[in-house]
């Protein structure tokens, strides 16, 4: 089964208005979903990732249940099937 | 794959004409236009576009015919990008790909855009922004493309620079209109910085400039510059604004000289200059660093007409009660017009402005989110060789009507 993004509502402008994106590549890893996804869709992974690589600060990213911050991070497997969620943090002022 | 250009749709636009003067107004929770007539009594708003996001850096862009405005939104989620609208705000078009980001090798990360500033006229498609962590940006492609200025990434001192309250930003960038080469910039914390050859290579230019944070408070750099301004027909002469202290300079930073002549405090972050007169400047005092408010509740601007000898409150239509106001470096601004039009806008989210000159105040508008950056600028005339043919198109579209009415009155 493929590995499917769920795109939160402000990032939709970046993902022709869907709210999901389903990969058809079978990534290891998230970062390998990350890398996959800007193919499809660059201006989702810029708005996820820092130019350095790193997840921005205020962008969570769960697999399945899990906050990759609470995994592997980046590194973090990707079970066959899965759905990558990203989220805005609890945060803003 | 190229970057595709998303056209967000806004609320609406702001309806203006030839001649209007034009406020870009950002502030902690997104972009507000406002417009008006060349008096300057009334003033429409529209907005707030990027809705959530922050907008540290604003520009309008009338070279070469363009009547486009640039905006740095800059979320706390997606990050900070560059975006523009060629029609007051009905669209606006956000690169799916950010044009503004360090390379690689600079293992940098964008945290915001503080300054976005359009060449000279003699350079139409040259654009400059300003960025945290204390970068210069330049594109020579009217900003398709953009590239980090080597030459002061690379500077010896920025390991040095430390972060203030707002960041370590880059929030200055003066080009000066007689010398094509020559460039300054200024940082907080990091001070003054100019190039006298297009960029390529930066020198400190903080003599005379107090660090009294330092051990040593007179260092080659490091000063806390909040702003400085530079006046386009006298460009040796600017006026900065320190975390403490006001000074001058008259030889293009070279050397400054204090200036804090008749001031209730010379900490404060704003600064405007006067279009025509060198010798006239603004600024907003604040109490101190520790309180960071109008000294005894009253909002005064203050404002020199000798370079600096003095400084005169200026309070017609200001609060001079209960109003502890903050105004932050990027909230002043003036406009071009005779007389001069001079604004500003507070963290509590208040638009004041004054048509001639500072004598008189008004409230522009209240109820906006924190206000971090006013610009001014007036929407350019039409070269008569567009206007002729405005005219017969004019013409053309009037004639239908012109014989509807003869018929009507027949």
């Amino acid at each position: 089964m493929a590995v499917r993004f769920l795109v939160p509502g402000p990032l939709r402008p970046f993902s022709g208005g869907e709210s999901s994106v389903a990969l058809s590549a079978s990534p290891a890893t998230v970062g390998d979903a990350l890398a996959a996804l800007r193919a499809i869709h660059p201006g989702l992974t810029e708005r996820v990732l820092t130019e350095t690589g790193d997840v921005r600060p205020h962008v969570n990213v769960f697999v399945a249940e899990t906050n990759i911050r609470d995994a592997a991070g980046l590194a973090t497997r990707v079970p066959d099937g899965s759905e990558i969620a990203i989220l805005p943090a609890v945060s803003g002022g | 794959m190229p970057a595709k250009k998303l056209k967000t749709p806004a609320a609406s636009g702001l309806s203006v004409r030839e001649g209007d003067a034009l406020l870009l107004v950002g502030t902690m929770k997104g972009l507000f236009l406002f417009g008006s007539r060349p008096g300057r009594r009334r003033w429409s708003m529209a907005g707030p576009f990027f809705p959530g996001s922050s907008v540290y850096g604003a520009a309008f862009d009338s070279r070469a015919g363009r009547k486009r405005i640039w905006a740095a939104p800059s979320s706390m989620h997606w990050g900070a990008e560059l975006a523009w609208s060629d029609d007051f705000g009905r669209t606006w078009e956000r690169p799916e790909v950010p044009l503004v980001r360090f390379p690689e090798s600079s293992g940098a990360a964008l945290k915001n855009i503080w300054q976005i500033v359009p060449g000279r006229a003699s350079e139409p498609d040259t654009l400059y922004c300003g960025v945290e962590p204390s970068g210069l940006f330049e594109s020579r492609d009217g900003g398709k493309t953009w590239n980090l200025n080597q030459g002061l990434w690379g500077h010896p001192h920025r390991e040095k620079w430390q972060p203030g309250g707002g960041g370590l930003t880059l929030h200055t960038i003066l080009l000066d209109p007689s010398d094509e080469g020559r460039i300054t910039i200024a940082i907080s914390t990091g001070g003054v910085y100019r190039s006298d050859d297009g960029g390529r290579t930066w020198r400190p230019r903080n003599r005379g400039v107090r660090a009294e944070y330092f051990p040593d408070p007179n260092p080659e750099f490091g000063q806390c510059v909040h702003k400085v301004v530079q006046h386009r027909a006298k460009p040796g002469r600017l006026f900065l604004q320190n975390h403490w202290g006001l000074y001058r300079s008259d030889d293009g930073g070279d050397t400054w000289t204090d200036i804090a002549n008749g001031v209730p405090s010379d900490f404060g972050f704003c600064m405007g200059i006067h279009p025509k007169d060198p010798d006239t400047a603004y600024i907003v005092p604040l109490h101190s660093d520790m309180f960071r408010c109008t000294p005894d509740g009253k909002l005064r601007v203050y404002r020199t007409r000798d370079a600096g000898k003095s400084w005169q409150p200026l309070t017609r239509g200001l609060p001079q009660k209960n109003a502890l106001e903050t105004v932050i470096r990027d909230a002043m601004a003036v406009d071009s017009l005779d007389p001069a039009g001079i604004y500003f806008g507070t963290r509590s989210g208040k638009l004041y402005g004054s048509a001639d000159e500072g004598r008189d105040w008004a409230l522009l508008q209240e109820g906006l989110p924190p206000i971090v950056c006013v610009k001014a600028a007036v929407v350019a005339k039409r070269p008569a060789s567009q206007k002729a043919g405005n005219v017969r198109g004019r013409r053309r579209a009037a004639a239908p009507r012109a014989r509807a009415r003869r018929k009507r009155a027949a």
